[in-house]
């Protein structure tokens, strides 16, 4: 287990750079082939040629390439100094750049915005569970029922219905129509409540979307499982059959899903931008929005590594739970 | 000005979900009682629109809620260039001289602010002198001197660091770019600008190389503002700017909100303009267009900082619900088509003309977005709310006339007259992420078609505009014969609206906003000759003679005089569009109602 | 022991007219059928047998003759765990140590499933669920029917491996089953099933899975531990070979149905039905050498839809004619005495198969 552990770490810890490595060429070659010049969303309507110069010194974009990897990956150990025209900016490690935009560096954006994401993500990642999987395993047990019918119908609009759609539909109802909940976004820090309750409708829109997915999943594995040798020796033990189907099958059941769900909070973190946007959540993904809108390349390079990061995570974090809940994982 | 919200994909997207917003028109009629007169009802459509709605009913204290889906750029005064932020940044910045707080066009006016007067002008329009007014402090109650004016106004010689905002000043002071800015500056106190002088704490003195009439409007543009030396923390000074006027900044999280509370050194004595009704001013940044529509609507919020107007199903809504609370400004934004005159054959004027008449103007309006939200059809290059600006009663292709639906007998004309009486084939480029211009190029299209002028569309990325089209020989090897585009006044004179459009000094490798290459020694003339004309009615003359140049010329097809749609909420006195902010809301003496 | 009182089984007593038999084990005309959109599946269509304690059934068939779904029945395992609206029919009487299973109570037939009766499984890889430890799984079948904490359990684990067979157990215990051989496996397996000393075993093709050689040790490992505990056995195989050391009693299903029943010398030695021949003739022997002269059963099992009229083995049949009036395609046979306790359901004469076997078959084996 511990080799496995270590194994997995150490692949991650590569992959990592490859990102970072990948990820930053991206955001600086391409704009390079492309000759779109970063410096000129810089400056004003009334472009002067200095100015355009003076912004490109200080964003060194006038060294070679491999310089500007190199001062960021030093960045984010050592911290970085930007100069340029008189002015001095230091951005304090992990520095993972510098907003010229909104004049922040880009580290404390993303420190601040991510717990919004995360706590997006998990909720809904929970209420998803819960339901999806409860919803799953009913319709394995009882196929064919009006239950049965009945979830897979509502999971095929869930799956089917974009969030903007959903959720502005929830927002008109339950913020505007019903006023049950303010729909304005409260910091965890400022009041547990009001966070708790500026989120439900944001879970529960999200967690509709999943939950469709994880009830067809659970349902299809569950009733694969069902069929299952061991599940019979289950029963042949004279286990109860809540215990048989709690125990014996969900064990087996919970491996797809918890690959899917690595995968899935993985993706949210960096892919929330809809259900951010659409309850004006000031997360990542609406960081990420604006900064689009801004052309400010620092922060979505930030936002990028951060979510492949999160990505990362997600999946050695899923690895080591399978391993936990697979023994023949451990060997591989 | 460079802001535009008008994001023409999200908008698509968002717009899927109108139906939704449909649903629910009943459920979120929140707004309060809508009956024109009532004391705690909204004013009326119209009511603030050039005039003040419920001036009488102001008190002072409470909190204005403002909402926008969009930043300022900067809220630095040196550096912002979005029309709001100007607008707002009255809250915590003052200037020499400023826009009269009144309506309409009469805003548009310059008036005395940290100065006594609207300054001694000597050496024939090349020397003002001002003097500073007594009680005029910062925010931790030190007075503001005449070397903070200056200070603040170096502070836009470094381009460098301090980019993105107007550079008229430098422009209208500097224009060979001597000073290298206060950051460069040898001079101990970093005080080194030649052109402006402070012989002492209460009196500046400006010497421009050669005069120029609307120095006094430049002035008044917040990059004029003051700025503290010890408190200039260079680029990051947007975060948390020090205040000199009524309200300062509590707090400011980029992209997420902003608070400004009273500043309690400020003095009412020293300030004629500013009112200071609430005691606290916030501003939420929204990325969802419908919700803060829907908020703004519910009267959850009082005024759109952005000013842009209300989204497609947020109009439908409060025109249905809510009308009286609405406004529906002429923005000083004119919306049209250019010709390349290095494009063949828009180097001759007939074929210029050929497309003027053929096109459908209507047609255009309603691509637009029709009267209200696109605006009445626009006749010719100069806003109405520009001094000289004639709106539709200059019309000289009939554009709003007997050839709205399009003329094509007359274009066939132009065209046999150009030489090309079979028409001929172009490119229309057009910016990919605003779908109403999308849609303009495609009527453009179809009308061209009709007279045998076959137009392809060529749809790039917006942001790119600077490189692609501002760039001439670009346009030439693209061969790109028709640019649509939009344009306002950057200050509410010709000046300020046409020069980078119609001036030969302005045409630029990159960045080139003279897209029609205008070349033309009397336009070139008359600029000259408006620079150095101080009598206002002389200067509105010689606009309006600028502008029948440009329309004689046939260089421009106008689509429209833009009109957005605002939101006011119930709870709001005394508001009024200004002619200095292109129709926004004067934002720095909106008061409250109620204070609740 | 001094265990749960196991006659407490009378809970479930059934409110059947029948009276209850004096043997262990006793079903009666037990049916299982199976609706499917094609039809009804008649996978087992009235069986009937006895089992005493300390005794060994052996029922042979090919698959699908209804063996398994027999053990299956008996266990309940049927009833248990049915979701959907497809439920299996079963009707009869199984008479288990004087309780009748099929009217009782399901909570009271599962408290019987483990403790009183147990049953290994073909495959024991996927019979055992892969993610749990095999001394959790052991462990767990001995807490569901005994009140004691997880160090006795374990202990009690351990001395089960220890009792199949399975070297170094304390260790092994703590193995997952993909860590163990086959043959292991089925020892673990066989450990998990009698260690609530269970009454009755149910081993279902318990070697079916493993090769030969281990074959023989869990045979006789099986052998061994019921004259230990004493329990009555029922082994499931399609190999007569595999019962032929080991069974008192041998039932050959065809066709869902008992086409002949017997002590174990008299069904090998003195047979009565064609099938039961046919089985013997392919059964693979290691104490002659003609290999060569292997008699397989021609044709391929009947369908349990549309099962053939007449005797269910007449197409595969090569005595099909010899009664007369094609009787053999139009009345199905009776089981009927050929012996003492001997029973065999067959329209051919007690002498015609007496001298087919004696001069056709018993000589070519």
């Amino acid at each position: 287990m511990l080799a496995y552990l270590i194994r997995r770490l150490f692949a991650a810890a590569v992959m990592l750079v490859v990102i970072i490595l990948v990820v930053f060429s991206i955001f600086f070659l391409v704009p390079k082939w492309a000759g779109v010049d970063i410096a000129l969303s810089f400056v004003g309507k009334q472009a002067d040629p200095a100015a355009v110069e003076g912004v490109r010194e200080k964003l060194g974009l006038a060294e070679p390439i491999y310089s500007q990897v190199w001062e960021f990956f030093k960045g984010i150990f050592a911290g970085r100094t930007y100069s340029g025209g008189g002015d001095v900016t230091h951005c304090a490690a992990p520095c993972f750049g510098y907003s010229f935009k909104s004049e922040q560096a880009v580290w404390p954006v993303l420190t601040d915005r991510f717990p919004v994401t995360l706590g997006l993500a998990l909720g809904a990642a929970v209420l998803w569970l819960v339901f999806g999987v409860a919803a799953g395993v009913l319709s394995a047990l009882k196929r064919g029922s009006l239950w049965d019918r009945g979830a897979m119908v509502v999971a095929l609009s869930g799956v089917s219905l974009p969030i903007y759609f959903t959720g502005l539909l929830a927002s008109a109802i339950f913020v505007f129509g019903l006023k049950w909940f303010d729909g304005r976004y409260v910091p965890l820090s400022d009041s547990f409540s009001g966070w708790f309750g500026s989120m439900i409708l944001p879970w529960v829109t999200l967690a509709f979307l999943y939950a469709a997915m994880y009830a067809r999943i659970t349902r299809a594995t569950m009733m694969e499982i069902l069929g299952e040798d061991y599940i019979r020796t289950a029963r042949a033990k004279g286990l109860k059959e809540q215990v048989v189907i709690g125990k014996h099958a969900m064990r087996s059941t919970m491996t797809p899903i918890l690959t899917m769900l690595g995968m899935d909070l993985g993706a949210l973190i960096g892919g929330a931008i809809l259900t951010e946007t659409t309850f004006s959540l000031p997360g990542l993904g609406q960081a990420v929005l604006n900064a689009i809108k801004n052309q400010d390349l620092p922060i979505i390079l930030g936002v990028t590594l951060i979510t492949s990061l999160a990505v990362l995570i997600a999946n050695l974090v899923v690895d080591v739970l399978y391993a936990v809940i697979d023994p023949r994982v451990r060997l591989a | 000005m460079t802001t535009q919200r008008t994001s023409g994909r999200r908008k698509q997207a968002l717009a899927a979900a109108a139906v939704v917003a449909g649903l629910l028109t009943t459920a979120a009629c929140g707004g309060g009682n809508d009956s024109g007169d009532s004391k705690s009802g909204a004013a009326g459509f119209n009511a603030a629109n050039n005039k003040v709605a419920q001036a009488d009913q102001v008190k002072k204290g409470g909190t204005l809620k403002f909402v926008t889906t969009q930043d300022a750029d900067s809220w630095d005064t040196t550096r912002g260039y979005y029309g709001f932020m100007w607008d707002f940044a009255r809250y915590y910045s003052r200037q020499l001289l400023t826009y009269k707080t009144e309506p309409g066009a009469e805003g548009a006016k310059v008036t005395p602010d940290l100065a006594t007067d609207m300054g001694k002008v000597s050496d024939g329009g090349k020397t003002y002198t001002f003097t500073l007014r007594d009680g005029i402090t910062w925010e931790d109650g030190k007075p503001i001197t005449s070397k903070d004016v200056k200070y603040g106004i170096e502070r836009v010689w470094a381009q460098d660091v301090l980019s993105g905002g107007p550079i008229y000043l430098q422009q209208m002071l500097d224009p060979k770019g001597t000073y290298k800015g206060p950051y460069k500056d040898k001079a101990a106190d970093h005080l080194g600008l030649k052109a402006i002088d402070t012989p002492d704490d209460k009196t500046i003195v400006f010497h421009l190389p050669t005069p120029n009439s609307d120095f006094l409007q430049v002035l008044a543009m917040v990059s004029g503002s003051p700025v503290r030396q010890d408190k200039d923390t260079k680029s990051k000074y947007g975060l948390h700017p020090f205040s000199s006027g009524p309200y300062k900044f509590q707090s400011y999280s980029p992209g997420k909100n902003l608070v400004l509370v009273r500043n309690t050194s400020w003095k009412a004595s020293s300030d004629p303009v500013r009112k200071a009704y609430p005691d606290k001013i916030t501003l939420d940044i929204s990325t969802n267009q419908v919700d803060s529509d829907q908020r703004l609507i519910n009267g959850d919020y009082d005024v759109d900082a952005s000013q842009t107007g209300l989204g497609p199903q947020g109009r439908q809504i409060a025109l249905k619900q809510h009308k009286a609370n609405l406004d529906n400004p002429v923005s000083g934004f004119i919306r049209y088509a250019v010709f390349p005159q290095s494009v063949k054959p828009f180097d001759n004027i007939h074929c210029r003309k050929a497309v003027i008449y053929a096109a459908d103007h209507v047609s255009l309006q309603t691509a637009r977005g029709g009267p209200i939200a696109g605006g009445d059809i626009g006749t010719n290059m100069l806003p109405p709310s520009v001094a000289g600006g004639e709106g539709q009663k200059y019309d000289p292709y009939q554009i709003a006339g007997a050839n709205k639906n399009g003329n094509a007998d007359l274009a066939k004309q132009e065209l046999k007259a150009c030489g090309q009486p079979n028409g001929f084939s172009t490119t229309i480029a057009v910016r990919n992420n605003k779908s109403q211009e999308v849609a303009t190029a495609q009527s453009l299209q179809a009308a061209l078609k009709k007279v045998g002028i076959n137009a392809d569309i060529y749809q790039y990325d917006g942001s790119q505009s600077p490189g692609i089209i501002g760039s001439p020989s670009n346009v030439a090897k693209k061969k790109l014969g028709i640019i649509i585009m939009g344009w306002g006044p950057d200050f509410p004179t010709v000046q300020g609206y046409g020069i980078p459009l119609w001036s030969s000094k302005y045409i630029l490798q990159s960045g080139n906003n003279n897209y029609a290459l205008i070349k033309d020694k009397t336009i070139d003339g008359l600029f000259d000759q408006y620079t150095q004309t101080l009598d206002e009615a002389k200067k509105a003359q010689i606009s309006t003679e600028i502008n029948h140049k440009v329309m004689e010329g046939a260089y421009y097809l106008p689509f429209t005089f833009e009109k957005f749609l605002n939101i006011r909420s119930s709870r709001l006195a005394n508001v009024y569009t200004t002619d200095a902010y292109s129709g926004y809301y004067d934002f720095v003496n909106l008061g409250l109602k109620s204070t609740k | 022991m001094t265990e749960l009182s196991k006659t407490g089984a009378a809970v479930g007593e059934p409110s059947t007219a029948s009276p209850a038999p004096s043997a262990f084990l006793e079903v009666r005309d037990l049916k299982v059928h199976f609706p499917t959109d094609d039809g009804l599946v008649k996978s087992v269509d009235g069986l009937s047998f006895q089992l005493e304690k300390g005794k060994t059934l052996g029922i042979v068939g090919e698959s699908g003759s209804g063996k398994s779904v027999t053990s299956l029945g008996i266990m309940g395992l049927h009833t248990a765990g049915q979701y959907g609206k497809r439920k299996a029919q079963i009707s009869g009487e199984i008479w288990l140590d004087g309780t009748e299973l099929l009217s009782a109570d399901p909570d009271h037939v599962r408290k019987l499933r483990g403790r009183e009766m147990a049953m290994i499984f073909q495959d024991p890889l996927s019979a055992l669920h892969p993610y749990y430890t095999i001394g959790a799984q052991i462990v767990e079948a001995y807490r569901i029917h005994h009140k004691v904490d997880k160090k006795t359990a374990r202990r009690r684990a351990i001395e089960m491996l220890d009792r199949v067979g399975i070297p170094q157990p304390d260790k092994r215990v703590d193995s997952y089953p993909h860590e163990f051989s086959g043959g292991m496996r089925q020892r673990a397996m066989i450990a998990m099933s009698l260690v609530n000393n269970p009454e009755l075993l149910i081993a279902d093709e318990p070697t079916t899975a493993l090769d030969v050689t281990v074959q023989a040790q869990i045979l006789d490992l099986i052998r061994d531990l019921q004259k230990e505990f004493g329990s009555a056995v029922i082994i499931i195989t399609h190999d007569l070979g595999v019962v032929a050391e080991l069974a008192d009693d041998i039932l050959v299903m065809y066709g869902g149905r008992c086409v002949e029943r017997g002590p174990a010398d008299k069904v090998f030695y003195e047979p009565r039905h064609p099938y039961t021949w046919g089985l013997l003739g392919s059964m693979p022997r290691l104490d002659r050498e003609q290999q060569d002269r292997l008699i397989p059963v021609k044709g391929s099992p009947p369908s349990l839809i549309n099962v053939p009229s007449g005797c269910a083995f007449n197409p595969r049949c090569p005595y099909a004619d010899v009664p007369k009036d094609n009787v053999t395609r139009t009345v199905r046979p009776e089981l009927t005495e050929v012996g003492s306790q001997h029973w065999a359901a067959c329209h051919m004469s007690q002498e015609q198969r007496e001298r087919i076997w004696t001069e056709e078959i018993a000589p070519k084996l």
